[in-house]
């Protein structure tokens, strides 16, 4: 998600854009994502991805690999079921219609492979205010069935202020 | 692990590892959309796009971000070989209905690790002469 999201509202409804109180809280775990051979084909293909470990899956086996490789930002997949539970969450009180993305990061212990299921955890790392504005950085651990933590994805969100 | 082997001592920072320009149109919006989930209609509306005060329609920023590391991804020969890889976005990339964005991607190295086996590619992504991504780095396993 960027430049807004799913949860549109007018943009002249103004409010407080989030809750400082929400810095260091957990959302629990996301319900397991099975990550699918042909899902990871559509995704490599929508961010133009030829590498063969992506598409086929002999490539991937010969590389070492035990099904297909996605994509890194592939990731961004898990992490959005994680931040519609914040999305959820009045406690967070985010106006999503005002939300920018700023930045993004993937840390992967290893790569997403098909046949994966993951579930994700996020923590709210920080809320800032930046003049009129706020700065939310979310960081989503996502672990596999054996609970190893496959990446960590840093996400952080600009929320414009209320004019 | 992969079949293309890159030896690790044979590279120098500021090297040119790759380039790589992209046409997005509103068919890649509309393929990412689906692929990722993400169904916000300032990515495929007008009309939208233009009641939320933005001028257009744009790219998912992490569409840029997905076909940035592409660069490091072809030059390293695999896509699991991408240990870290963050961006930061700092301009909308609007999509014209008929004309699309380009979006010219080049990659060098930044920093190598060899008792790591690390390798940082630096990547610049280029709109209508604006940059897109900043500090967009991805970090290579050798």
């Amino acid at each position: 998600m960027c430049w807004g999201s799913a949860n549109f509202k007018p943009i002249w409804q103004t409010r407080a854009v989030v809750n400082i109180n929400v810095q260091g809280k957990k959302y629990p775990a996301t319900d397991p994502y099975l990550v699918g051979r042909e899902k990871i084909r559509e995704f490599a293909s929508a961010v133009f991805s030829t590498s063969a470990t992506s598409h086929d899956v002999d490539a991937a086996i010969a590389a070492g690999y035990a099904d297909l490789v996605a994509p890194p930002t592939f990731a961004v997949v898990i992490q959005e079921r994680s931040l519609h539970t914040v999305l959820a969450d009045p406690e967070a009180d985010i106006d999503f219609s005002r939300v920018v993305h700023g930045d993004q990061r993937f840390v992967h212990k290893r790569p997403i492979l098909a046949g994966d299921e993951l579930t994700s955890v996020l923590e709210v790392a920080s809320v800032k205010s930046l003049g009129a504005h706020s700065m939310i950085t979310f960081n989503t651990e996502i672990f596999d069935s054996a609970n190893e933590l496959v990446c960590t994805a840093i996400s952080t969100l600009v929320v414009r202020g209320g004019e | 692990m992969s079949t293309k082997h890159i030896d690790i001592n044979s590279l120098t920072v500021g090297d040119l590892i790759g380039s790589r320009t992209f046409t997005f149109t509103r068919d890649s919006l509309v393929r990412y959309a689906g692929a990722s989930g993400d169904f916000n209609p300032i990515h495929y509306r007008d009309d939208f796009a233009k009641s939320v005060g933005l001028d257009g329609v744009l790219a998912h920023g992490m569409l840029t971000m997905g076909a940035a590391v592409q660069v490091a991804i072809d030059w390293a020969g695999d896509a699991g070989r991408i240990a870290d890889y963050g961006v930061r976005f700092t301009k909308p990339v609007f999509v014209d209905a008929a004309a699309g964005a380009s979006v010219e991607v080049t990659g060098k190295i930044g920093e190598i690790k060899i008792d790591e086996a690390l390798v940082r590619i630096d990547l610049t992504a280029v709109c209508a002469d604006l940059a897109v991504l900043g500090k967009a780095q991805a970090w290579v396993r050798l």
